[in-house]
């Protein structure tokens, strides 16, 4: 019977990620839109909001070209490893207390292996198109994802001493429902450089090289088309949720708010992370791409330091203050 | 500095490669001996007085329907101005009915690379000590120096490559791509078109 | 001969340093603007050699200006940039102009003047928002293609094109400004200084923008001499070069502007030389707005706007008429002057030359273009080597080429 249910929990949650998913991209659509003087998505449905259902449609329905030289068992699984991984870290976010899948104690760290395993989908697209821009881009993706996710986990360390926890609930609930119980001030530069970090780990601007179309046409999925391109899209924009969900759990106090929303506990969840996909838009709309080399010295000689400094600051201050 | 002037002081400079000197509209040209071009021209780039620093043209003229007489069939011509100075004079060298051939001044104008190749790709003229002296504008297999006065407007045959894609294309209609497709419409041209 | 249509990759095995692989960038790629192919020999991401192929877009303009009067030779220079077509059209004809010793009534050239500015600022808008493009700030692109759109409402009030105007005619121009065209041009005047201070917040200090312009695509000046470069990318190495100041043609001597010089060279150097061109430019406009004289605006021998009932009865050797018919029956006569110019003028790729010689006939004998995204591409090779591919695409940008001039 708990099977079952939660099997039912998994194809809800499934469900409504998925929507969101779709509704992301509308969501970025417009807002790219009316930053850039223009409308976005305006013809299907009321200002375009069956957009997303059309777009679903059309992809699932186009041709599904595998390129002749591909490594073709490689080339099919690579965007089911990123979908698979990126679903799977959805499994322990605590959306709202009580309202997750699996409670388990090393969820942070779970969150962290699934991105890499993510990674791996990206670098054997790369690999098994047989196409040097998807080489080049799968490359990059390997060298950003490394470093960044070093920096990542790093600035993620002052969180765990402060909460002393790794359990992604236990890090909400040592947060508190105050404003000021949030880990955002006192973890100030951990929150810089997990942002930084997220942006590169989810392939976003400014971080966007492995599929900077200028340079690489479209980096490791220039080869893809069809349902399995759009596989590695929800992946990303997947990626980008967890990536925001875990940035307000550690950071922002999860779904705690400043009232208790009676039928729908998640709402301050939902909020603080359509907030960070808004930010995440927003500097799309704004910054220009770093270069290969700057983005690894910014990782390296920026960030690692930084939350290397932020952890012994912040095992310090705990030390003193107990 | 005085257009004519800067012609007097290379005809002192190089009085057997000077062949004559006009000027139209305010421009002066000298027409020299191919021979030794590179040293003309640096020394026109060098000489403090002068100072042509900018190559500003480079290009290939087929006299061959020229009503002008006296002239050889092929020549270059090298625009060249001043910069520091603002002054301009043209350059024609005459370089020959059959096989022209000239220096290079890639050692002088990095920039006159393209030039060059650009000069021998549509008239055929040879340039010594070019680095890299291939067609730039015209399919590497092409026949012919399109910029010839006896070469034909439309050509004399469709270029290979065309009639090479446009065979494949047919072929690859065969497996049922695009029955009806440009293939069949744009067939390899007639003979018709031929002028 | 056989053309593999598809070529089976090897992606090299790192077994040691150095191992170089080949990328053919191009013709159809996002950031090559048009059909520019580079093929590259690549170390990592380090450009060891760098090859850039033209032609894709040869229409062999200069073979079929041989074979068409002067005239009808105008409308390939439409063809030419197809970004900055006025420039080209009043280039080509300030040329043939010289070449056949015609005369231009003042308001013509003032009216050429303009629009010939407003095609610079066109082709600098699109420019930049490419440019801006190709490094990642994906919003300017936008913005500058919302101030191009007035323009080209403009272009389309005053000739009725958007693209290929063919506006601007020997001897003159083909139509008189509207009311309505000083207008919406004194409307745009006035908001524009304010439209290039949002693309400048947008990048102009930007960290990342400027990481990746500062110090990147280098040439000194001498170099970019050497190379011939010209226009803005030769400004920005800090030669004084700008054939509107060295040779004046139309209004050009008549109004005050300035000649923005960068000094590095860089990248960075050649966009704020181009932003500086677009006040100077609606400068220019201005004054010529405000100058703008009365009175024709075709000389008296222009030789395609001359009415049928002007041409005379009798045709003498030295007049000059337009019409193939004609032409016919007085061929083995001198109708122009022969003789061969160079006149060069500043578009807004830098410095576009026509190169003509007439023999007397109503077809140029040869005309030649010197094309400055030609001489760039040529040039791209010396500029990119040893550095990434990412820097590659920002100096094809910053080159500002277009294939339409390069290949003719």
């Amino acid at each position: 019977m708990d099977i079952l249910l939660m099997l039912v929990w998994i194809v809800i949650l499934f469900v409504v990620v998925m929507l969101h998913v779709a509704y992301a991209t509308y969501f970025e659509r417009k807002i790219i839109g009316h930053m850039q003087v223009r409308l976005g998505p305006m013809r299907i449905g009321w200002h375009g909001l069956l957009q997303p259902i059309a777009d679903g449609i059309k992809s699932f329905f186009k041709e599904d070209i595998i390129p002749e030289n591909a490594d073709r068992p490689t080339f099919l699984a690579a965007p089911i490893i990123c979908l698979v991984a990126m679903m799977t870290s959805l499994a322990v976010l605590p959306f709202a207390r009580g309202w997750v899948l699996a409670d388990i104690d090393i969820g942070l760290l779970f969150i962290f292996a699934m991105s890499s395993l993510a990674s791996y989908g990206v670098v054997l697209a790369g690999w098994s198109s047989n196409s040097k821009y998807s080489f080049l881009g799968g490359m990059r993706s390997m060298a950003q994802v490394i470093s960044y996710e070093i920096s990542m986990g790093l600035s993620l360390v002052g969180v765990m001493l402060m909460a002393g926890s790794l359990n992604l609930s236990a890090i909400v609930e040592a947060q508190g429902d105050r404003f000021l119980g949030m880990y955002l001030m006192p973890q100030c530069i951990g929150f810089f450089v997990f942002f930084i970090s997220m942006l590169a780990e989810t392939n976003r601007v400014p971080f966007d090289l492995p599929e900077a179309e200028t340079e690489l046409v479209s980096g490791y999925s220039t080869e893809y088309s069809g349902m399995r391109y759009a596989i590695f899209f929800m992946a990303e924009y997947i990626g980008m949720m967890v990536m925001a969900a875990i940035a307000t759990i550690c950071f922002l106090g999860g779904w705690n708010g400043p009232f208790a929303v009676p039928f729908f506990p998640p709402l301050w969840f939902v909020l603080k992370i359509y907030l960070f996909m808004f930010v995440f838009i927003w500097i799309r709309a704004t910054l220009p791409r770093y270069r290969y080399d700057q983005l690894m010295g910014l990782g390296w000689k920026v960030l690692i330091p930084l939350a290397l400094a932020n952890i012994v600051f912040t095992a310090c201050m705990k030390a003193i203050l107990t | 500095m005085e257009q004519m002037a800067i012609v007097d002081g290379l005809r002192a400079a190089f009085p057997d490669e000077i062949l004559h000197s006009y000027t139209n509209q305010g421009q002066t040209a000298v027409v020299v001996r191919p021979g030794r071009i590179v040293d003309m021209l640096r020394w026109l780039r060098d000489t403090d007085t002068i100072r042509m620093n900018h190559l500003r043209s480079l290009c290939g003229v087929d006299n061959v329907r020229r009503k002008e007489s006296g002239l050889s069939r092929f020549e270059v011509v090298y625009n060249l101005y001043s910069i520091p100075l603002r002054h301009e004079i043209r350059v024609r060298a005459e370089v020959g009915d059959k096989e022209p051939a000239i220096d290079s001044v890639v050692e002088l104008w990095a920039g006159a690379n393209w030039l060059e190749r650009e000069t021998y790709d549509l008239l055929g003229i040879r340039f010594n000590n070019h680095p890299d002296l291939r067609r730039v504008l015209m399919p590497d297999d092409w026949v012919g120096h399109p910029l010839r006065k006896d070469y034909p407007l439309r050509g004399r045959e469709e270029w290979a490559g065309m009639t090479e894609l446009l065979a494949k294309v047919q072929e690859l209609d065969r497996f049922g791509f695009d029955p009806e497709g440009h293939a069949h419409s744009q067939a390899i041209p007639d003979e018709e078109d031929e002028e | 001969m056989t053309r593999p249509i598809t070529k089976s990759m090897d992606i090299p095995v790192a077994d040691g340093e150095g191992e170089r692989y080949s990328l053919r960038m191009g013709p159809q790629h996002p950031a090559t603007h048009g059909v520019l192919r580079v093929d590259l020999e690549l170390d990592g991401e380090t450009i060891v050699e760098c090859t850039p192929q033209v032609g894709y877009l040869h229409r062999g303009f200069e073979k079929l200006a041989e074979n068409k009067t002067y005239a009808q030779a105008l409308i390939l220079t439409d063809r030419l940039d197809y970004i900055a077509a006025m420039a080209n059209n009043v280039g080509y004809c300030v040329a043939v102009e010289r070449l056949l010793d015609i005369s231009v009534p003042l308001r013509a050239k003032y009216i050429r003047t303009i629009v010939a500015e407003m095609s610079r600022i066109c082709s600098h808008l699109l420019w930049l928002a490419t440019h801006a493009l190709d490094i990642g700030a994906m919003t300017v692109f936008l913005y500058c293609f919302r101030e191009r759109e007035i323009l080209l409402d403009l272009f389309e009030e005053l000739c009725g094109a958007r693209l290929t105007f063919s506006y601007p005619r020997i001897g003159g121009v083909r139509q008189d400004v509207t009311a309505r065209f000083i207008d919406g041009l004194q409307r745009f005047l006035d908001i524009f200084p304010s439209k290039i201070e949002e693309y400048e917040t947008l990048i102009d200090t930007n960290r990342i923008w400027l990481k990746r312009t500062v110090g990147i695509g280098k040439v000194s000046g001498e170099e970019a001499l050497a190379l011939g470069l010209t226009g803005a990318c030769l400004r920005g190495s800090g030669v004084d070069y700008d054939v509107r100041k060295h040779q004046p043609y139309d209004a050009y001597a008549l109004v005050d502007f300035e000649v923005p010089l960068g000094s590095d060279g860089d990248i960075y150097a050649r966009y704020r030389c181009r932003m500086e061109e677009l006040h100077q430019s609606a400068r220019i406009i201005q004054q010529c707005i405000d100058q703008l004289p009365p009175g024709p605006i075709a000389g008296p021998d222009a030789p395609d706007l001359v009415m049928p009932n002007k041409v005379p009865a009798r045709i003498e050797a030295g007049t000059n008429v337009y019409g193939t018919g004609l032409i016919k029956l007085v061929r083995d006569r001198n109708l122009y002057i022969s003789g061969d110019v160079y006149v060069a003028t500043e578009v807004p790729k830098g410095e576009l030359g026509f190169y003509f010689i007439s023999d007397g006939n109503n077809r140029p004998y040869r005309m030649h273009i010197r094309s400055p995204s030609f001489i760039h591409i040529g040039a791209l090779a010396a500029i990119a080597r040893g550095e990434l591919i990412a820097d590659l695409i920002a100096n094809i940008g910053s080159l500002d080429v277009v294939l339409g001039e390069s290949d003719r």
